[in-house]
């Protein structure tokens, strides 16, 4: 394995593990040449200064210190290998079919994922494979624990009672409903008017069809966005659909950076990007803070000061990523601040990706406005910049179906993203049952307009029980949580102060909620708790369950 | 509505497209995806387009699915969202990257069946993913870091050169087989690719092979398997086999799957060979069920499978497709059935179209298993005039795709080394079709030796 340079000595930070270009070559040298030299330079003169007392172990020490933290200096202000400029497609491929090593142009990749397993005889996993440090993300140990011990109404009444994961069983019924009803034909069936194409059916169902998903599905898809959001018209020949919204956040990551590139994260932001958009593409998460004293908005001019922060590091940043509604607080991004962004990406020519996985899961007074709808409010603006990600898991409960979707203003990202698709993709038979239940316009009217009722309802019923125990909730509009401030319950106002009411609500209430921590908020002691999963009857134990901690507390005061 | 007029001078170019999305290794630019746009444009119907290009380009397997179809017809409810109000509330709400166990289950035992149970498989070990494409993808992930090298036995399946390289930044160096020996591995051969790669400074992480071998429709043999997990072994690498044709498997010798070298060198003692091995299986082929999307990576290493299973969340195969297949392959009397009469078929097929290339004097490898024959045009590339080179090669598919109208796949997009092999479908068409292919090669074979 060819390391840089000078090797990463005393710290984990990345490994260059691709064969240097020429370029990147060079690069390396660069930084290696200074180091060698500014050492030897130091170290000469300071043995001169520092012979009189403390001798030689000083004298060593010294300079050793400074060798070691101008090396440090160095490699964080590293310019950015000059990657070359994107070759024409056809380039890339002129190596003749039969020769000797197929070597993609060059992909840099700075790993700075943990330690190669250990393991003496057995050939060490990739870095990247070596096991995800989930252990160190609260959001994942409390995932875990409420899996061993789940709480169950009849079966286990003192499990753990599950807010951390955004599944919503509210209007699960209307679906199982549609399914009784129409699905056993649905699946089998082409879906089709035209008798050729009822005919073809299970062979339709089981042949090789295009890997960013049936036209139909699409047309079904644009129709359905348009309904939720607002009669925003969304064309099928922007969409790509993969099995579910995960994939399709990392397969658009892939697409608009490269590794060691970053995305600026209005926080506090959904904890999976951490994993889902950094671990295989090696892109940065650069978040920036958002305040409830100015109601979490996303501010530009914290966008313009973390931009600038990044590029002194010699950052490329990519693209500004939001979620609309928000994941944790469930607030409404306000047009006017969709306005800013669009101008924002603009001036910095960079993208704007907006996940919108819970448009269709709104219940708040407020106007939701999609990225989609002011897109063309600028004039001069390049659509092509603009991304969002949306999926079938939240707003149709259905998130084992597996069902993701890019809708890209950009054609070169469309194109790029729908092979890619291909790692991705949807079962036909799948695709044709949505098709199914998605064209019921009924039946789709009827559970937008129930769901959105039974959300409202339930989010007040929490809201309400958690002013019980005194914890104050931000005003939500949309989504599955509760963004709750539990501050005045730590003890110390800090992270650690956060991560010890965590613990104490896992173990004792046995409630599991996402601190904001995980969620990367500044402020300590906001949780994000879902409220979808609960029924009503089991909100009164929610309350006697979260009192354990919160009058012990008052107690202890 | 508030809209804003920009300066123009702000905001100048547009924003950047990453290397991934604009590199060329979707490698739809190759002959071998040619000929599929080639088809696209002008494919044959017996009764629209009779003179229209028949795609033998695509591995497929047709020529079993009324079986398939027949289950599903009689099952209807396996097709749906399988069951009650409390099973579709896990079925729809599912999301849980280990995957049904009953399907896990379903799919070890039809496993263990292919392979007449020479093997066991635990279903504990299998993390399920969309598609083969993205279970080999997976494996490379895990396994490699960016720059590395996986050796590759030549001639191989065109996708992997994408499916393997394209977001993984991982290089294939190619491990050359020829016709001397029937394309077999040898370890000179393994050890030469070896060479190579630590050369050009790639650290070498494993060794790919697909057995049964696409394009060559033949199963490795034991020898020359022991051969390289004894390379691998030595070597400190990991072995990836694609057995996703291992239900394709109509002819003697029977398949020798890894699993059970692995099995008989784990009761002889032997604990250096488990964790380096992981098997890539998919129903696409076997079960002719690309469009559901269902793929796994097998692994013997309990890290690996721990970090796929985590990985997998970004293919994950949809609950429902789950439930509808692990109703179909747990039903012990139709998995039998299907994987005979499977085999059967795909004998017959392979018979007839061997049958009908050897009539027209062509020849073909001597296969036993897959959806393809791995034909010999060696001597239609020329009269010994220097023609044996890969451009004429591609002269004579093009001659193939344009005159013949017929799309088969080039050796050289294979990465075979010897210029002058096809390989031809056989199982993705009616018979019919097939043998209108058959006559059309036999007329171009006869020109060529009228004027020869």
């Amino acid at each position: 394995m060819r390391r840089s340079g000078a090797g990463g000595s005393g710290s984990g930070t990345a490994r260059r593990n691709r064969k240097s270009s020429s370029s990147s070559g060079s690069a390396r040298d660069r930084g290696a040449r200074p180091r060698a030299d500014g050492g030897m330079r130091v170290v000469v003169p300071l043995q001169g200064v520092v012979q009189g007392r403390g001798g030689l172990v000083i004298g060593s020490l010294i300079p050793c210190a400074l060798f070691y933290f101008f090396q440090l200096y160095i490699k964080r202000n590293r310019a950015p290998r000059p990657l070359p400029p994107p070759p024409p497609a056809a380039a890339a491929s002129e190596s003749p079919p039969g020769s000797a090593s197929t070597v993609v142009s060059p992909i840099h990749r700075s790993l700075s994922r943990g330690l190669l397993s250990p393991r003496a005889a057995l050939p060490a996993p990739s870095a990247r494979g070596a096991a995800v440090r989930d252990d160190d993300s609260l959001y994942y140990a409390g995932l875990r624990r409420c899996a061993e011990d789940p709480y169950h109404p009849a079966s286990n009444p003192a499990g753990i009672i599950q807010l951390g994961l955004a599944e919503n069983c509210l209007s699960l019924d209307l679906v199982v409903r549609w399914m009784e009803e129409h699905a056993a034909g649905a699946a089998l069936m082409a879906g089709g008017e035209d008798e050729e194409e009822r005919e073809l059916s299970v062979r339709g169902l089981a042949t090789y069809q295009p890997y960013d998903g049936i036209l139909a599905l699409k047309m079904a898809l644009a129709g359905f966005m348009r309904q939720i959001m607002k009669e925003v018209s969304f064309d099928p020949s922007q969409m790509v659909i993969t099995s579910g919204a995960t994939p399709a956040m990392e397969i658009l990551s892939f697409c608009l950076a490269d590794p060691g590139n970053a995305f600026l994260v209005p926080s506090p932001y959904y904890p999976g990007w951490d994993r889902d958009i950094k671990w295989r593409t090696g892109i940065e998460l650069i978040p920036v803070p958002c305040r409830s004293t100015d109601n979490f908005n996303i501010s530009i001019t914290a966008l313009e000061i973390a931009y600038n922060q990044a590029k002194k590091r010699g950052i490329r940043v990519r693209g500004v990523l939001i979620s609309n509604p928000n994941n944790p607080t469930g607030r409404f991004v306000p047009k006017q601040t969709l306005h800013d962004l669009l101008e924002f990406v603009t001036e910095k020519n960079i993208h704007l990706i907006s996940d919108e996985v819970f448009a269709g899961s709104t219940y708040g007074s407020g106007k939701f406005a999609s990225v989609a709808e002011v897109v063309d409010d600028l004039e001069d603006f390049d659509r092509g910049r603009v991304h969002i990600i949306y999926g079938l898991s939240k707003d149709l409960s259905l998130a084992g179906f597996r069902v993701g979707v890019i809708y890209s203003y950009n054609e070169s990202i469309v194109t790029a993203a729908a092979k890619i698709a291909r790692f991705s993709s949807v079962s036909t038979p799948t695709q044709r049952l949505l098709v199914a239940m998605l064209s019921d316009q009924k039946f789709i009217s009827d559970y937008l307009k129930i769901n959105s009722e039974r959300l409202r309802k339930m989010y007040r019923l929490f809201v309400d029980a958690l002013d019980q125990v005194g914890i104050e909730c931000f005003k939500s509009s949309g989504g599955f949580y509760c963004w709750a401030d539990m501050s005045k319950f730590i003890g110390s106002y800090s992270e650690k102060g956060e991560r010890k009411l965590w613990d104490r609500l896992l173990e004792e209430a046995k409630v599991n909620v996402t601190p904001g921590s995980s969620c990367h908020c500044i402020e300590p002691g906001w949780f994000r708790c879902c409220f979808t999963t609960l029924r009503e009857q089991d909100i009164p134990i929610l309350v006697e369950r979260l009192k354990k901690v919160t009058d012990s507390h008052k107690l202890n005061r | 509505m508030g809209g804003k007029l920009l300066p123009a001078a702000l905001g100048a170019g547009s924003p950047h497209l990453s290397q991934v999305a604009t590199s060329a290794a979707h490698g739809e630019d190759s002959p071998y995806f040619a000929g599929w746009k080639a088809y696209d444009e002008n494919p044959y119907d017996a009764v629209t387009n009779p003179d229209g290009v028949i795609q033998m380009g695509l591995a497929e397997n047709q020529v079993s699915f009324e079986l398939i179809e027949g289950y599903l017809r009689e099952h209807p409810e396996a097709a749906g969202w399988g069951g009650g109000a409390g099973s579709f509330r896990d079925n729809a709400l599912f999301l849980d990257c280990h995957g049904l166990k009953s399907f896990r289950k379903a799919m070890a035992s039809f496993m263990e069946k292919i392979r007449d149970g020479k093997a066991r498989f635990d279903p504990d070990r299998i993390v399920l993913t969309a598609g083969a494409t993205a279970a080999n993808e997976l494996l490379t992930f895990i396994l490699a870091n960016p720059g590395d090298a996986l050796l590759i036995p030549t001639p191989y399946y065109p996708g992997f050169d994408r499916d393997l390289t394209w977001r993984t930044g991982v290089n294939i160096v190619p491990v050359h087989c020829d016709s001397a020996n029937g394309f077999e591995v040898t370890v000179a051969a393994l050890q030469e690719a070896y060479d190579e790669a630590a050369a050009a400074g790639m650290r070498v992480c494993g060794v790919l092979i697909t057995n049964p071998s696409n394009p060559l429709g033949t199963t490795v043999k034991r020898t020359v398997l022991e051969d390289i997990l004894d390379f691998v072994v030595c070597k400190n690498i990991h072995l990836i086999s694609d057995e996703i044709y291992s239900g394709s498997v109509f002819a003697a010798p029977d398949l020798v799957s890894v699993a059970e070298l692995v099995e008989s060198r784990a009761r002889h003692g032997g604990d250096d060979v488990a964790n380096r091995v992981h098997i890539v299986y998919s129903l696409s082929k076997d079960l002719g069920l690309p469009g559901f999307r269902v793929g796994l990576v097998y692994s013997y290493n309990d890290a690996v499978v721990t970090t796929a299973r985590r990985m997998s969340s970004f293919t994950l195969v949809s609950s429902q497709t789950q439930k509808t297949l692990a109703a179909m392959l747990s039903d012990e009397a139709f998995a039998d059935a299907y994987i005979r009469t499977n085999r059967e078929h795909l004998r017959a097929r392979h018979d007839h179209i061997v049958a009908g290339l050897a009539r027209a004097g062509v020849s073909c490898l001597r296969g036993n298993a897959g959806l393809f024959v791995w034909m010999d045009m060696r001597r239609l590339l020329g009269d010994g005039d220097g023609d044996a080179t890969v451009a004429g090669e591609l002269r004579l598919w093009d001659k193939m795709l344009h005159d013949v109208k017929l799309n088969i796949s080039p050796g050289s997009s294979c990465h075979c080394s010897e210029p002058g092999w096809f390989r031809v479908c056989f199982a993705n068409m009616s018979s019919a079709t097939l043998d209108l292919a058959l006559a059309r090669i036999s007329r171009f074979t006869d020109g060529w030796n009228c004027c020869s």
